[in-house]
């Protein structure tokens, strides 16, 4: 897989057809496999790298790689293609600067237990590449998954217990920011984080309500944009499941507004930008579940 | 009425739209209808300008329960601003009880400028709710106590 996607980066640079390409350099560890530019065959064949410590999604990259000049060849898994898709719809990636070569994903293996599947993969979504110019290895199918599974536990339980949940999980935020850089929806030029007037732009969380906005802030702005690639809970150097946060969005919006999988088109309309006379009033949020 | 100073009076923040439940506000006055001076009103051009952080904020500063004003769906001003807010709102006081946050203290309800009735008994039982459920211990922020 890995030497097929280097001669075909090859051949693309060499024809001129793209001037660089987008993809995974091999880091000093075997799991710390980073983003990177390659503009030239000797350094593709040298670093160059793909297996299943590729996590990072690249799509987000193409919203500055996109913008210069030329053509810029970019190699997306399948959930890749789902932010990519999300982003040209928002506007933010140039389509027509970019040539999308998508690669077959078996799933990426956790850094902390390399034995095992990441959390996401585990429960992935689909397998299937919505957007793409070319494809090297197969594309798959829709899966039906069980991803909303922690979500609906959270759900049963108390509102005391989840307060606990969640106050374990979010008091060991350090405000890295490290969820909102990577994040394929977090693409505003100017971040609500970063202006001090927010009360949420301190590097260092001063008590445990700036890491509550902090969160719900974040997970808000990208509640019917995000494609739950899962990079925001990938990064999180302390392990805090932030893709359920997004997820319980997804589900909300999934059970009151319809079924919607954000970047599966371009064309379709967000369901926070939209809305029917029928929809559900605020009070179903008090007529279910547990209190 | 007398109070017992030790009696805990919730502060709880109304988001209200301008054109219509401002206006109901306003009506319930004219009416001499009570309502509990706990409730402080901050008016808004229409119940979409509510940001999230609005809310979240008001809860960081000491306010017990937020309640968010606007005119009945369809009859909004801007036309469907209250669409809107009414699917952001939903959202994310579902997320506000998925974090464990309890969910009496957040309420959305749609006031009309003729229904000064309405909003005095609106206002009454979600104050009376609230200070069933006390102090909002779980979202304030401890840097603007005193």
């Amino acid at each position: 897989m890995q030497k097929v996607m280097i001669e075909r980066a090859a051949e693309l640079l060499s024809s001129g057809k793209v001037n660089r390409v987008l993809g995974w350099r091999a880091g000093l560890f075997a799991h710390d496999n980073t983003p990177s530019v390659f503009t030239d065959a000797a350094d593709l064949q040298a670093n160059f790298v793909y297996n299943e410590f590729c996590g990072a999604n690249l799509s987000k990259y193409l919203v500055k790689e996109s913008d210069k000049e030329g053509t810029v060849a970019v190699f997306l898994k399948p959930c890749d293609t789902y932010s990519f898709n999300q982003l040209i719809a928002e506007h933010k990636i140039k389509r027509d600067n970019v040539y999308a070569i998508g690669v077959q994903c078996n799933g990426m293996k956790d850094v902390n237990d390399r034995e095992k599947l990441e959390e996401r993969c585990a429960s992935c979504k689909s397998r299937k590449h919505v957007a793409y110019d070319e494809l090297i290895g197969e594309s798959g199918e829709i899966l039906d998954s069980n991803r909303f599974d922690m979500v609906e536990k959270l759900e049963n339980m108390t509102s005391e217990e989840r307060f606990e949940f969640w106050r374990g999980e979010l008091s060991r935020c350090v405000r890295c920011n490290a969820c909102r850089n990577v994040c394929p929806a977090c693409t505003c030029e100017k971040c609500i984080f970063d202006n001090p007037d927010s009360g949420s732009a301190n590097k260092a969380p001063a008590d445990p309500f700036e890491e509550n906005l902090f969160h719900i802030i974040r997970a808000f702005h990208v509640a019917g944009r995000c494609t739950d690639c899962g990079e925001c809970s990938r990064v999180c150097p302390e392990n805090i499941p932030l893709h359920l946060l997004n997820r319980k969005f997804i589900k909300d919006i999934n059970e009151l507004y319809g079924e919607y999988q954000a970047g599966e088109t371009v064309n379709e309309r967000g369901p926070l930008v939209n809305y029917t006379q029928g929809d559900a009033e605020p009070s179903v949020v008090y007529e279910r579940g547990n209190s | 009425m007398q109070m017992n100073d030790n009696t805990f009076r919730p502060k709880i923040v109304a988001f209200c739209c301008n054109w219509c439940s401002y206006a109901g506000a306003d009506l319930a006055g004219t009416n001499r209808l009570n309502y509990p001076a706990d409730v402080k009103i901050i008016r808004v051009p229409c119940s979409c300008r509510v940001n999230p952080t609005f809310v979240l904020r008001a809860f960081g500063r000491g306010a017990d329960g937020v309640i968010i004003c606007g005119c009945h769906p369809g009859d909004c001003h801007y036309t469907s601003g209250n669409y809107y807010a009414r699917r952001r709102m939903t959202l994310l006081f579902s997320m506000l009880d998925y974090l464990g946050i309890e969910r009496e203290r957040t309420r959305v309800e749609w006031v009309s400028a003729a229904e000064g009735a309405k909003f005095a008994q609106t206002m009454n039982s979600f104050v009376e709710t609230v200070t069933k459920l006390g102090k909002n211990k779980r979202l304030e922020d401890l840097r603007c106590k005193k």
